[in-house]
């Protein structure tokens, strides 16, 4: 084996595999229902939990008494979450947890649980600033040039308010778990975005050895960024089943607590002036920002606005964290970023819109301000590819010069961003004599495709269809994968297995180099064979592994983003642009089509990364025309727990949705790039400026509901 | 949910005899999917639960005389399957597609409709069909009414009825038959809804021992009705608000009119000075628009839900427009 083995990816053109529009190995299995989700597991004996949870958004536990309940049928175990004496600062907060012989039979017995509350004041809508009083936490100001000069000397200046409220991951699988003791160890069975970590950190709160814990997660509903740790509710399932002899617990949030408490991203609001030369190139920006996370408030990144146009000058950002009485928000897919992108787009969309400017030609220009990677040329080349799919020579009319009808066209854009550099990632591969293959990397598939990612690179390196390679994940006792999120897997799990792949197959070109009469370096895997470069002596796949004898090849690599070999990079970017039609009687808004043009490096599966975009862009119509947590001011509850009034775009809210990835030579050198999340972040900015073009005034608070969309066409504040 | 007893009659008299006095003790089943979403929430816990899916007489879609009898258990798709019941009645037929997914409407029954309580989000976290916070205070007026009555909404109730069929079914003059054990009545629909004057009081003209077998519509022989519905989502949503119009059209001028708003009071709303607005007149674009600035006239929106008065207005005026195809 060379000292330093070449773990490159094949080029472009030499590619059998990666590159391929290959179906997801596992669709069958999950469109069919056969695929076994963690809420799908069943434990011989299982009892089934239920939770309490406080109704007041603020208050202090006088007392508890779970005697009743107790006594209910069925009933198995109880546990507190909460003691008296504490101070709860959200409704939903989990008190008690109970499990019985059904869950109809534990959620009968956890409202018998009585706890005696004292009410306390709470706050929980943050949108008006003034009403946050001590609520309200200003941060400094940050300064950048002479944005009072500037303001000065500019051509133009537009001022706007804008605002995008809290949401929730409406993950289709809710959170939890099921728990298992088996004496001193414990089997666990999360909804997890993190197979091999969440053991451990469960096992830390447990107070037992890590080694204690085996976690299991073939399949999982959704994660979006708010299934990283065990949680509470998963201390609490441990300790009902550890009550309950060890019996195994199933705990799953119901609809109402996971939009309660299992995850929301932060809302963000904003005055915003801009200010442009003649020319159109934005010599200023000034933004009074603020929003909430929850209990915790809510903080803006420095250098967050405006978001991508980064190099802009002149800079004036002053923020204040709003602390309302409701749960601390999760990571929502591409934290923050559709927040940043849609301030920023929506602003600088209203300051085109002053200097009488189409929007490509603005944002062509400031372009130059662009921070990368991955740069003003990529974004440029993006803008204008956006527009030719999107038609926008042909359909783009100047704000509200859109016809005479009650029906309004519009088109919008919005830009994209993000790392998704490849997270650290160790991959077992092994090669059996009988020339079967496995590849095993305690990873997760949050329905991205990663298991058929894992399975296209190892088909690659050893020359394989991907129907050959077994993949195992979803399991802690496989080596230890990084957590999915923020667009990490993809190259981490892609460096990892490419690196294991060329290390086994370095071992098996030892074993059956003297066969072919040629050194191992000579040899190559390709099209089923192993054979000598150039043209020569080549066996079957099968019959070169029958080489090893009795030996299997077993090789471990661990990857991360030191050593990564060029295998996997950062920095994505992307442009999409939204074609939205607007009744202008109604305020209805119906979407035509969505354009998106994504870069993200090296392509696996252009299949998949397609799926990515496309869900991306229906998660972008949700926020942009639906969604919304609605909080009570009087008694502090969300009104919408449920996915009934909290809204998500049916397939008749969909467009066509056009997506196109940049699979190009300067794109595909840098290696693979998470796509997690970026293409989710700009849909939002494009559909509000879409909006804003077909009917000529700003709505300036997402989602764009009829109500919001008529007041806006009345000039009334919504 | 609480445990509950369940009953499967198979004819009305022995579904009588499993009712009860008050609402706690017993609770119709039919499609299920707005009475189990209740136990789900909590706010209907009755001790027994009496399934009439059994009671074939309550089955049926047939054309009598005097226009249509529906039986309550007739499901939404049932109804759609119909071509002759939907070419008589669009104004139905669009209501009934406009009933969130094929799911829904496979289960769910014309009965149900009439019967399903109200989606006020106040009433479904248990705040009472009055929505009235722990000091007894009424919570839609200062809270968050985006889907709220802007009729009938002086209080002390504020929600919206929920039902689709009930606006085009009080536009075309149908009856419901109720029966109890003290015997059968039959009313307009535009009784059968009402508005709660008091916390004991409920959506409709149900006894806790009555139930609602049959709906009664006349012929629309010569009758051009419609449904126009605004609504957020395409599908899977309730709508913000709605109008259906049944028009007696003589040589294009319409010599009478009913027309009747939906989603926007406690009940389908009868747009009377809309309908003496229209009579007499020819159904054009003026005249609709005419109509429709009428059907609004005294709405009293809340806080959050002024743009619905607009939502009605253009509803009102489609619905005219779509029930004589003049619409653009």
């Amino acid at each position: 084996m060379p000292e330093t083995p070449n773990y490159a990816w094949p080029p472009m053109d030499s590619r059998r595999v990666l590159g391929k529009r290959i179906s997801r190995l596992d669709g069958v299995a999950k469109s069919s229902g056969h695929a076994r989700y963690a809420y799908d597991v069943r434990r011989p004996g299982l009892l089934h939990a239920a939770l309490l949870t406080c109704p007041h958004a603020h208050a202090r536990i006088k007392s508890i008494d779970v005697s009743a309940a107790e006594k209910s049928p069925g009933f198995a175990a109880v546990t507190l979450m909460a003691q008296p004496g504490e101070e709860i600062q959200y409704a939903g907060y989990e008190i008690a947890a109970l499990a019985a012989d059904t869950l109809d039979h534990a959620r009968d017995a956890v409202r018998r649980i009585k706890v005696d509350y004292e009410v306390l004041p709470h706050f929980v809508k943050e949108q008006d600033l003034q009403k946050a009083g001590p609520n309200a936490k200003p941060f400094g100001e940050q300064v950048a040039g002479d944005p009072a000069k500037a303001f000065q000397d500019a051509a133009v200046v537009s001022e706007g308010f804008y605002g995008i409220p809290v949401l929730n991951h409406c993950c289709l699988e809710t959170h939890g778990q099921v728990i298992e003791w088996k004496g001193e160890h414990l089997e666990y069975w999360p909804s997890t975005q993190s197979v091999s970590n969440i053991g451990p950190e469960l096992a830390r709160d447990l107070k037992i050895p890590a080694t204690n814990v085996h976690t299991h997660m073939d399949y999982m509903g959704g994660g979006f960024g708010s299934k990283f740790t065990f949680d509470r509710w998963g201390s609490a399932c441990a300790r009902l089943s550890q009550a309950a002899g060890g019996r195994a617990v199933k705990l799953f949030l119901d609809r109402v607590s996971d939009q309660e408490i299992a995850g929301s991203r932060p809302a963000y609001y904003a005055n915003i002036r801009t200010g442009a030369n003649k020319e159109g190139l934005m010599t200023v920006w000034d933004a009074e920002t603020w929003g909430t996370g929850g209990v915790g408030g809510v903080t803006l990144a420095p250098n967050a606005l405006p978001y991508i146009f980064r190099g802009v000058p002149n800079k004036r950002m002053r923020h204040t964290s709003v602390s309302i009485n409701a749960a601390q928000q999760r990571a929502w897919r591409a934290p923050n970023n559709p927040q940043y992108s849609y301030l920023t787009c929506a602003a600088m969309e209203d300051l085109a819109a002053k200097l009488d400017m189409d929007p490509v030609e603005f944002f062509d220009k400031n372009l130059e301000y662009a921070s990368g990677p991955p740069g003003a040329a990529v974004y440029r080349a993006q803008l204008h590819k956006a527009a030719e799919l999107a038609e926008w020579k042909k359909l783009w009319r100047p704000r509200g010069r859109n016809g005479s009808g009650a029906i309004k066209r519009g088109l919008g854009i919005g830009f994209n961003m993000w790392g998704g550099m490849g997270h650290a990632s160790s991959c077992r591969t092994r090669i059996h004599p009988d020339g079967s293959i496995e590849v095993e990397l305690g990873s997760q598939d949050l329905g991205t495709g990663t298991r058929t990612v894992i399975a296209m690179v190892a088909a690659e390196t050893f020359g394989v269809p991907v129907e050959a390679v077994r993949v195992n994940i979803g399991d802690s006792s496989y080596p230890v994968s990084g957590a999915s999120g923020g667009s990490t897997t993809v190259g981490g799990v892609s460096a990892s297995t490419r690196k294991a792949g060329v290390n086994a197959r370095a071992k098996l070109f030892e074993a059956v180099a003297p066969s072919l009469g040629a050194q191992p370096d000579q040899l190559e895997a390709v099209d089923g064979q192993i054979r000598v470069q150039g043209g020569g002596k080549s066996l079957p796949w099968k019959a070169a592994c029958q080489k090893l004898g009795t030996r299997i090849i077993d090789e471990v690599v661990d990857s991360n983003p030191r050593n990564s070999a060029g295998l996997m990079a950062a920095g994505a970017g992307g442009c999409q642009i939204a074609d939205v039609s607007v009744d202008t009687e109604t305020g209805l808004v119906r979407m035509n089509r969505m354009v998106a043009v994504q870069d993200c490096g090296l392509v696996v599966n252009p299949k998949t990364a397609e799926s990515q975009v496309y869900g991306a862009m229906i998660l972008s119509v949700n926020g942009a025309l639906f969604e919304e947590r609605v909080m009570d001011a009087a008694t502090g509850r969300i009104l919408n727990p449920d996915l009934e009034f909290y809204k998500l775009a049916g397939a008749g809210d969909v467009p066509e949705l056009i997506v196109h990835m940049n699979i190009e030579p300067e794109h595909d050198q840098r290696g693979v790039i998470g796509l997690g999340e970026p293409p989710v972040v700009g849909g939002i900015a494009a559909i509000a400026n879409a909006v804003a073009n077909a009917i000529g005034v700003r709505v300036p608070v997402v989602p764009l509901t009829p109500g919001k969309v008529l007041a806006a066409l009345e000039g009334r504040k919504a | 949910m609480h445990a509950f007893e369940y009953a499967s009659p198979t004819t009305v008299p022995e579904t009588l005899a499993l009712l009860g006095k008050s609402w706690e003790e017993a609770a119709v089943l039919a499609g299920g999917s707005d009475l189990l979403s209740q136990f789900k929430d909590n706010i209907a816990a009755p001790r027994r639960v009496v399934n009439i899916k059994g009671a074939k007489e309550l089955e049926g879609l047939s054309k009598t005389g005097a226009g249509y009898r529906v039986g309550a258990l007739v499901t939404l798709d049932e109804l759609l399957s119909n071509s002759a019941f939907c070419a008589e009645y669009p104004s139905l037929a669009t209501a009934a597609l406009g009933v969130a997914s094929p799911q829904i409407r496979n289960i769910g029954t014309v009965g149900g409709d009439l019967c399903q309580r109200p989606r006020c989000w106040y009433f479904r976290l248990g705040y009472g069909l009055l929505a009235k916070g722990p000091g007894g205070e009424s919570l839609p007026p200062n809270g968050e009414n985006r889907y709220h009555a802007i009729f009938d909404n002086q209080g002390p109730a504020y929600f919206v009825s929920a039902s689709s069929f009930g606006p085009p079914l009080v536009a075309l003059g149908a009856r419901v038959k109720l029966v109890s054990p003290s015997g059968a009545r039959e009313i307009p629909v535009e009784r059968f809804f009402t508005t709660p004057r008091n916390s004991a009081a409920r959506e409709n003209a149900l006894a806790p021992d009555e139930i609602l077998t049959e709906i009664l519509i006349p012929s629309a022989a010569g009758v051009r009705n419609s449904t126009y519905e605004v609504r957020e989502k395409s599908a899977l949503d309730w709508p913000l608000a709605t109008a259906s119009v049944a028009l007696t059209v003589r040589g294009g001028v319409a010599t009478s009119a009913r027309i009747v708003l939906g989603h926007v009071a406690p009940t389908p709303h009868r747009a009377e000075a809309a309908e003496k607005a229209m009579a007499g007149k020819a159904v054009n674009a003026a005249a609709a628009e005419a109509a429709a600035q009428a059907a609004l006239q005294g709405a009293t929106p809340l806080s959050g839900n002024g743009y619905k008065v607009q939502l009605a207005r253009v509803a009102v005026k489609r619905a005219l427009l779509d029930a004589v195809k003049e619409r653009a």
